[in-house]
């Protein structure tokens, strides 16, 4: 099981660690900052390296590699879970999963670690249970803290650990009983240089944040749930009445949670919401190259596409570019060769462009890759897979909860090889 | 980096802290003591100080000192005992939460002196009404077990846990899978978690209802469990199918190995394998939009289901597909997939992406993708011209680490496909210059050399290598000095003079012993006898197999058993990598049970031994080159000893000539050395002759188990003859295919002589004559004895029954499979060629029989990794009758014991080439099922 963790930061240093079982020695991290070091960007760490005694299980949030020890045999997918259950955690606890809010939090992320592991094996790791036993530090909290010597600590036994509804804690009351469903979506795709597409899928998700008193028992059904054959459910839901009816049967968590996520794979087709034009070139022996760029909304189903972001990486021999854009903001770091086009809203009458001039390195030849044009947009109020809900009741409780539901699409993946 | 001290006047501070009255400056102080632990300070001189604030009924307070306490106490063990009572008394506790902190806590303090005090709470803990109780002690009986191994045996506490997965609190029932499964990692041999279909049954319905990290527990438990038909594995898949949809990409992917396990056992024509294999697909799609580090993981793992059951994701190569900013280990790990699901049906959309690749910016996955699309043209035979005119596309892209990347798989694609793409040579020599890594310049060389009739300047491209000889790496003058060799052979009028400059350069100026003596054969080769030396040097290649970059089956077989595992991901059996692990048990598949056909199958044994025959891809290239090594046999009568006659190839060949005369040649008193006469010949030279002896242990196992399968299948017994097994006679070569000749055999051993007896037919118009036969180098040596006894011709249509006596000792070289024998057959008409495989068990010799403190000492000696087991079904027989049937076949039963109603039968055989086989055969009166548990390999 996992023996260690050590938090490193992005300049190498080990600023936390945890032992479960006996102490290792922080020395077996030099294998990981040998394979940092060999490493040309920091995501590029192999998640799984062996060392003589031990192997060392990594992953990377937020610009802090979570460096787990385990032993044994121990399968890697488990610490990987565990490790982002452990990010997700300190996130919702501290707000943010910085080194700073770590290092302000240092105690309450040591009661943390565990209380989420004993001896190596998972224990509580719902954030409803977890906040049961830990309370999360608040400004306010603080304060009363210091005046009256009370503690972060709950008293109580965490009775969720005990029932069969381990996610849900007993007791919760409410003044407003709300249910609140999002619909996102979020597109990944490969545009070839033509414009047609070699791969496109839908990563989707149901989140919910439900506050609701007592034991409500929901249902939520779905206008075409036929859309959904590839899915991974929150442990609350039923699966038996899944799989006969088609309904989504739970007692939901208290508070945020991820009801469903959800996959329409790239043989569904799948409709690509922008298209892209381009023309970039670069001419042998000249040290000028023409960037033309044109966005327009494809298949949006009459929603407006916003909030769009263009970027692009340009061949190292690119000095600068010189471009005029239609709308919105453009940079370029001439380091790190980042083209960056903040577009904003498509407005399909006057379609967003960005055209000009990149200059390259006199007298070098003309550079071998093809930038690839990475995009990000959102259209709310669609899912573009069509998935619609349909209802959703709730059971168990007498009172008339208020329930919303709210569509959005958003750009995964998203890229046009030019 | 920090400062890991913490200086004296900080510590005299947080010491009078500590001390303090009052509450709150104490809890205050712990927090500062314990923040200043976590970044690595040292403040275990405060132990007896924190100790002291223990006894508090502050809940936080306590859980801060017990955080302390674990982390010092192994430092400090005099003063942790201080602790103790504390311990002991919360464990008592009115709270729950109280008593399993206490419990828990307690556990984690890993001195020994302590952990005598932990035994009786632990007991009751174990016993508590409360199911968070009794959770949090399963685990610690794991943490005490790790500390002292022998006291919790002692105390009983591994049955306690055994009874906790029959609990009904489905948490408990997971926590104690979880620690037993700890637990019997360091104890191989226990059956702690000895299931059964009661106690699956109760794990099947606490895996609905536990956590998620309890369903992974679970589930790798389930995996281990052997299903006794085929029904109940699938009422297994069908409870554990609903798995797939978790969220949780650890339970999902532990779920898969349980499924792709059990599934083994269905029959493929049921109704329901089809369905499971629809629904395991998208669930490994989806594991690939995680975060990177997950996808490797299950990238690493759906490697190995491919190459298993590539129908899964034969449509899904498109999920496959390199997106530009994903890490390079994710790359590289989705371009192997794609090439591995590469055929007819999507090599287009493939190749368009692998070119896309080839323009990236990462100069590694540039080459890598190169190379893949060199594998795919190996691969996909159709798809061949194409992937070879995407090859000159690159390289007329002059990128030269490209270029030089496309002209190596080039160089494997001629392999494949001689004779067919020579029309490229041209844009290939045109790069000439640009070449600066040996390995492509070496795969440049070989192709003029091999192609020297059709380049007119081939001579002059040569030369121009041969300036800087010297300088070039080992490798590339390899390859000069045979591809100028293949020059001279082909245009001898010219480059005499070349020839000559290579060898003297090679031979004379050269201190590298492989280039030396390579140099020296063809020397020789060409002063004695330019013909033979123009059939060695220009003898026809095998071609190149497609699957030589697959995972060996038996291997992959144990790595499925291991999905989800590190195992997985380093695609090595646990043996090989995991610290400690010296009995980790080989994990194999379940054999197929067809229901009710097993009582008459004659190859029971085969399939329980471990290999699915029928799926398994098989690495041995076409037959074709089989035979095309066997076509230079000499047919003259055979000799048994001397030197083994000079058979095909050239690797063969400059073999015989060193063992000739050379050495004395070499003038050193070097061993000789082996030499590859080829591009890549050298390795399979090393494996195929020098190493011989040294190599077969191992890889015995595998076709063993299936050969001693047969000897041990005692099923049935009427009709037998008494003696020896003799598997009956099977035709093996067809009249259809040796105009009119038809022969079948078998193998036997009759008064300690092999004897393979043939069946001769002739089916043909006219009258044979002339018979002689003669066998390839084999594994274990066989050789005619005398030559083949057929005296009066063979009329048509008549049969003659011939018996050939066997010596084992000819020329040997590794087979696959391991008892595979390739013969040639001349007479009157022709010579023809075919292959049959013999049955281990005639080997096995008289003198079998080993001393029993021999057996005893040889028994342990023995490593773990020559060890396989097996079942044979449906045996009817009783253990001595077994023993008395199995020592008719020398098999020699040294000691029998009885245990539980169960006879062991200890067994040794002795092979003809001194390989000893030690085998426990176990007996259970009244189950018609053998297990043959041990079956351990070594040479003497």
């Amino acid at each position: 099981m996992i023996h260690s963790l050590f938090l490193v930061n992005s300049s190498g240093d080990i600023f936390l660690e945890k032992h479960w079982k006996s102490v290792v020695s922080r020395s077996v991290c030099d294998y990981f900052f040998e394979a940092q070091e060999r490493a040309s960007e920091p995501e590029n760490v192999p998640p799984v390296i062996p060392t003589p005694h031990h192997y060392l299980i990594s992953v990377l949030r937020h610009r802090i590699y979570f460096v787990a020890v385990i032993q044994s045999e121990v399968p890697p997918l488990f610490v990987i879970e565990f490790l982002h259950r452990v990010v997700d955690t300190f996130q919702d606890y501290f707000g943010v999963c910085t080194e700073a809010a770590i290092k302000d939090n240092v105690v309450v992320v040591y009661e943390l670690l565990e209380e989420m592991l004993d001896n190596g094996f998972p224990l509580a790791t719902e954030s409803n249970i977890l906040k049961e036993l830990i309370k999360p530090p608040t400004i306010l909290r603080t304060v009363v803290n210091t005046i009256t010597g009370s503690t972060n600590v709950g008293e109580q036994l965490p009775t969720g650990q005990l029932s069969v509804v381990p996610w849900r804690r007993t007791g919760v009351k409410y003044t407003n009983n709300e249910a609140y469903f999002d619909v996102v979506e979020e597109i990944d795709a490969i545009i070839d240089k033509s414009g047609s597409t070699i791969t496109a899928e839908i990563q989707g998700v149901i989140d919910a944040c439900v506050k609701l008193t007592g034991m409500p028992d929901l249902t939520l059904s779905f206008m075409n749930p036929r859309l959904l054959d590839d899915v991974s459910f929150h442990p609350c839901v039923r699966f038996k009445r899944w799989e006969a009816e088609r309904i989504l049967s739970f007692i939901p968590p208290d508070g945020n949670f991820r009801l469903l996520s959800y996959h329409v794979s790239s043989q569904n087709l799948v409709a690509i919401p922008v298209y892209v034009k381009h023309n970039i070139t670069f001419r042998e022996g000249s040290s000028q190259g023409r960037f033309e760029l044109t966005l327009g909304p494809k298949q949006t189903m009459g929603k407006g596409v916003e909030a769009v972001l263009v970027n692009s990486q340009l061949p190292r021999g690119v000095l600068n570019t010189n471009l005029n854009p239609s709308q919105g903001t453009y940079t370029f770091d001439p380091v790190t060769k980042l083209l960056t086009w903040d577009v904003g809203k498509i407005n399909p009458q006057k379609l967003p462009s960005l055209k000009g001039s990149m200059s390259l390195q006199a007298g070098a030849s003309k550079p071998d890759e093809n930038p690839t044009i990475n995009i990000q947009f959102k259209i709310q109020q669609s899912a573009l897979s069509g998935l619609k809900v349909n209802r959703l009741d709730m059971y168990g409780e007498k009172y008339k909860p208020f329930k919303g539901i709210k569509y959005m699409t958003k750009a995964g993946k998203f890229q046009v090889r030019t | 980096m920090l400062c890991f001290h913490v200086c004296a006047g900080e510590i005299f501070e947080l010491k009078a802290e500590l001390n303090s009255d009052k509450k709150e400056k104490k809890k205050e102080a712990v927090k500062k003591v314990i923040a200043s632990m976590t970044v690595g300070k040292d403040v275990s001189a405060l132990f007896p100080d924190v100790v002291n604030c223990m006894q508090t009924d502050n809940l936080e307070l306590k859980k801060l000192v017990y955080l302390y306490l674990m982390n010092y106490a192994k430092s400090q063990p005099d003063m942790a005992i201080m602790a103790v009572n504390t311990f002991v008394k919360d464990c008592e506790d009115p709270n729950p939460l109280i008593r399993a902190l206490a419990v828990r806590t307690m556990g984690c303090i890993r001195v020994d002196k302590i952990t005598e005090y932990l035994c009786e709470p632990l007991r009751k803990c174990l016993k508590d009404e409360d199911p968070y109780v009794r959770k949090t002690a399963a685990v610690c009986v794991a943490k005490l077990h790790d500390i002292n191994a022998q006291l919790v045996e002692d105390q009983g506490f591994l049955d306690t846990l055994k009874d906790l997965i029959s609990d009904s609190n489905p948490m408990v029932v997971a926590n104690a899978v979880a620690a037993l499964s700890e637990i019997a990692e360091s104890h191989p041999n226990s059956n702690l978690l000895d299931l059964n279909p009661q106690s699956i049954n109760k794990l099947l319905t606490a895996l609905n209802e536990c956590t998620e990290w309890g369903q992974i527990f679970i589930l790798d438990c389930l995996a281990n469990y052997a299903p006794r038909d085929d029904r109940e594995s699938q009422s297994i898949c069908e409870r554990v199918t609903p798995r797939l949809s978790h969220a949780n990409s650890a339970v999902v992917l532990s779920a898969v190995k349980v499924l792709m396990k059990f599934m083994e056992m269905l029959p493929k024509d049921l109704d329901y394998y089809g369905t499971l294999l629809k629904k395991l697909a998208p669930p490994l799609v989806t594991l690939l939009s995680a975060e990177p580090e997950l996808q490797y993981v299950a990238l690493r793992n759906i490697n190995l289901i491919v190459q298993k059951r590539p129908e899964i994701l034969k449509h899904e190569m498109k999920v496959f597909f390199v997106k530009y900013n994903d890490p390079i280990y994710v790359k590289l790990e989705k371009l192997d997939i794609m090439i591995r699901l590469a055929s007819q049906a999507n090599i287009a959309q493939v190749l368009a992406e692998l070119k896309e690749y080839a323009t990236e910016v990462d100069v590694d996955f540039v080459r890598k993708a190169v190379r893949a699309i060199g594998r795919c043209a190996i691969k996909v035979e159709q798809s061949a011209e194409r992937c070879v005119s995407t090859l000159l596309d690159l390289i007329q892209t002059k990128v030269n680490y490209v270029v030089q990347e496309a002209i190596v798989v080039i160089k494997d694609i001629f392999r494949k496909y001689p004779n067919k793409y020579e029309s490229v040579i041209a844009t290939l020599c045109e790069n000439l210059d640009s070449l600066d890594e040996p390995e492509a310049r070496a795969a440049m060389i070989w192709i003029v050399g091999e192609y020297a009739e059709r380049i007119d300047n081939a001579d002059e491209l040569l030369e121009s290598f041969l300036e800087g000889f010297h300088d070039e790496s080992t490798q590339v003058q390899l390859q000069l000095l045979t591809a100028i060799v293949k020059l001279f052979l082909k245009k001898p009028t010219e480059t005499q003079e070349l020839v000559q400059q290579v060898l003297s350069l090679a031979t004379q100026d050269s201190d590298n012993p492989d280039l030396r003596d390579r140099g020296y054969i063809y020397w020789r080769l060409l002063s004695t006898d330019p013909v033979a030396a123009k059939e060695v040097v220009l003898a026809e290649k095998p071609l190149i197999s497609e699957e030589t970059d697959l995972i060996e089956p038996t291997l992959l077989e144990e790595l499925i058993c291991h999905i989800g595992t590190l195992a997985s991901v380093y695609h090595k059996p646990p043996s090989a990598f995991v610290e400690g692990s010296r009995g980790v048990m080989h994990k194999r598949l379940p054999a197929r049970t067809g229901s009710g056909e097993s009582t008459e199958s004659p190859d029971v044994g085969t399939i329980a031994g471990g290999s699915g025959t029928e799926t398994a891809p098989s690495i041995i290239p076409s037959q074709g080159d089989l035979l095309g090594d066997l076509l230079n046999l000499d047919l003259a009568p055979p000799t048994t000893t001397g030197p083994p006659p000079p058979t095909s190839g050239m690797q063969m060949g400059g073999m015989d000539l060193l063992g000739g005369g050379l050495d004395s040649l070499v003038g050193s008193p070097m061993p000789p050395r082996h030499l590859g006469g080829d591009i890549g010949g050298s390795a399979a030279m090393g494996a195929g002759f020098g190493a011989v002896p040294a190599v077969m242990p191992a890889s015995l196992n595998a076709p063993m188990g299936g050969g001693l399968g047969d000897l041990f299948d005692l099923g049935g017994g009427v009709g037998m003859p008494l003696g020896a097994y003799i598997p009956p006679k099977t035709v093996w070569l067809p009249a259809m295919k040796a105009k009119g000749l038809e022969i079948s055999g078998t193998f036997a051993r009759r008064a300690g002589v092999i004897q393979m007896e043939l069946t001769l037919t002739n089916k043909a118009m006219s009258v044979m004559t002339d018979f002689a036969i003669q066998f390839n180098r084999n594994s274990f040596g066989l050789a005619p004895a005398g030559p083949l006894q057929v005296l009066s011709p063979l009329s048509p249509n008549q049969t003659i029954e011939v018996s050939l006596p066997l010596s084992t000792v000819g020329p040997v070289m590794k087979m696959e499979p391991l008892n595979n024998l390739q013969v040639a057959v001349k007479n009157n008409i022709d010579v023809f060629y075919f292959s049959c495989q013999y049955p281990i068990s005639m080997l096995f010799v008289e003198d079998g029989k080993m001393e029993r403190q021999v057996f005893l000492a040889t028994w342990k000696d023995i490593p773990n990794e020559n060890e396989s087991q097996f079942q044979i079904k449906d045996c009817h027989l009783n253990s001595d009758a077994a023993s008395n049937k199995l020592q008719a076949s020398n098999i020699f039963t040294i000691a029998k014991r009885t245990v539980e109603g169960q006879d062991m039968l200890y067994m040794s055989i002795k092979l003809s080439n001194g390989i000893w086989v030690l085998a426990e055969l176990r007996v259970q009166t009244g189950n018609p099922n053998y297990t043959v548990r041990k079956e351990r390999i070594r040479i003497t």
